[in-house]
């Protein structure tokens, strides 16, 4: 058993090492960024005595750039400070606003995106937003660095890739070029801080005529991990993102949600509503990347 | 367990705790500090009664560990009043009968003071939003609204 412990390691190789000797000791560790999940399930589900490793005093968390090709957010840096990043916002509407969705002023003040993907739930509602701008998961571990699709770094509910000895740096996400535009919406049944029944995120880019040259959806909340839906992805290629288009994506999605049913929504709601999102979700990611 | 040593600033003043590893940050300011002004809701982030400022952000001080205080600096509502004197915010919930259990006021007090610092002319539908973390099950928010439109009201043309 043991007893609880925090450290805040100064370096990612002193962070490396820790969880790697840890992890060879038998010793459980929780990575900790925001705390925002974190905190919450070490006093309810899950009270057993872990060392913290604080990881959100390392530089290397917090780095947050935008550049011609990549845009780079560090694990650790809180909502807050993403959303009050203008340039940012404007280049990634749809990420920025799933993140700034989850929770009060008061959460957002921690919560991370990289905590959002390392909790791993099925409604994390960041993950199917980072999967259709085609994030990738930067990781390092005492293999040393490795990079992952966000649509394959979840591999069930609260699990995911991660080895006892890595933790997430950071997420490269591919800047937008052109005509590019995404968004994310959920449903929730109040106006504010609720889990979501269903969620779906797009990214598309239009050529100058507004024939759509590429297109991701990803979903969330109905599957036990958030997906990536290539079939109403290329729905939309090749067309102008009209309502048949649309339509065509939204039963793509509905298609591949394999929602349970619970308080939030039942099985047969969800499949719908996730459709419902995905057209709306690309009918703004449409109109952003038109610029209007 | 061994103890961690955290060195933090607390309104303005430096001072050394001991704290247990899983200890909350809510848990160091009452228990280890005896500031109780601090108040504990739900202990899950939901209800905002423990909201502190860390390093200038508002935050649930429940969702915060002890230990992630060493070198930071930390608000809380003990800091607001300058002495004696109420900060304009206090005065305008007591004016507005803006509480009555008296449990959220510390939270709503030291969240409104943020907002304020950020926003000092806020419409009702930011202030709702702002204070959408802070929960009241006594005053149905109206009465913490008027307070907080009418403090900015103040701050903007001191009386």
């Amino acid at each position: 058993m043991g007893d609880y412990a925090y450290a805040a390691p100064a370096t990612v190789d002193s962070t490396v090492e820790l969880l790697s000797s840890s992890a060879s000791s038998g010793t459980r560790t929780q990575v900790l960024a925001g705390g925002t999940d974190v905190l919450v399930q070490m006093r309810s589900i899950d009270r057993g005595p872990r060392l913290i490793v604080d990881v959100k005093q390392l530089a290397e968390t917090n780095v947050l750039s935008i550049g011609e090709d990549e845009i780079y957010i560090g694990a650790a840096i809180p909502s807050a400070i993403l959303n009050e990043n203008a340039e940012l916002k404007s280049k990634l509407p749809g990420l920025i606003e799933s993140a700034d969705l989850i929770g009060s002023t008061q959460i957002q003040g921690r919560a991370s995106i990289g905590g959002n993907l390392c909790n791993s739930s099925p409604a994390g509602d960041t993950i199917p937003a980072l999967i259709a701008n085609s994030a990738v998961c930067h990781i390092v571990g005492a293999d040393g660095e490795r990079d992952v699709p966000v649509e394959d770094f979840v591999t069930g509910v609260g699990t995911n890739c991660m080895a006892d000895h890595e933790f997430l740096l950071g997420l490269r996400v591919p800047a937008p070029k052109g005509n590019t535009g995404d968004a994310y919406l959920r449903f929730i049944p109040r106006t504010e801080m609720d889990i979501a029944v269903a969620g779906a995120g797009v990214r598309l880019t239009l050529d100058d005529s507004g024939t759509c040259t590429a297109a991701r959806v990803g979903i969330g909340a109905v599957a036990p991990t958030a997906l990536l839906v290539s079939e109403a992805g290329d729905a939309l290629i090749g067309t102008q993102v009209d309502d048949d288009a649309l339509n065509a994506a939204a039963a793509a999605c509905s298609a591949a949600a394999s929602p349970i049913s619970d308080k939030r929504g039942t099985v047969e709601y969800r499949i719908k509503v996730v459709g419902v999102l995905c057209k709306r979700a690309g009918a703004i990611a449409r109109d952003r990347a038109k610029g209007s | 367990m061994a103890k961690v040593h955290v060195s933090t600033t607390v309104n303005g003043q430096p001072m050394d705790v001991l704290v247990e590893p899983n200890d909350s940050l809510l848990d160091t300011l009452r228990d280890g500090l005896g500031l109780t002004g601090t108040k504990e809701g739900c202990a899950t982030g939901d209800c905002g009664a423990c909201s502190v400022m860390l390093d200038g952000r508002l935050v649930c001080s429940c969702l915060v560990l002890g230990a992630e205080a060493e070198g930071k600096t930390i608000d809380t509502i003990e800091g607001v009043a300058d002495g004696d004197g109420l900060h304009i915010i206090q005065q305008k919930f007591l004016e507005h009968a803006a509480l009555q259990c008296g449990i959220c006021t510390p939270g709503f007090i030291v969240a409104a003071k943020a907002l304020l610092e950020r926003e000092p002319n806020p419409d009702e539908t930011t202030i709702r939003y702002w204070l959408a973390g802070n929960l009241c099950r006594c005053t149905g928010y109206d009465k913490i609204v008027r307070a907080v439109q009418d403090a900015a009201n103040e701050l903007a043309s001191p009386a």
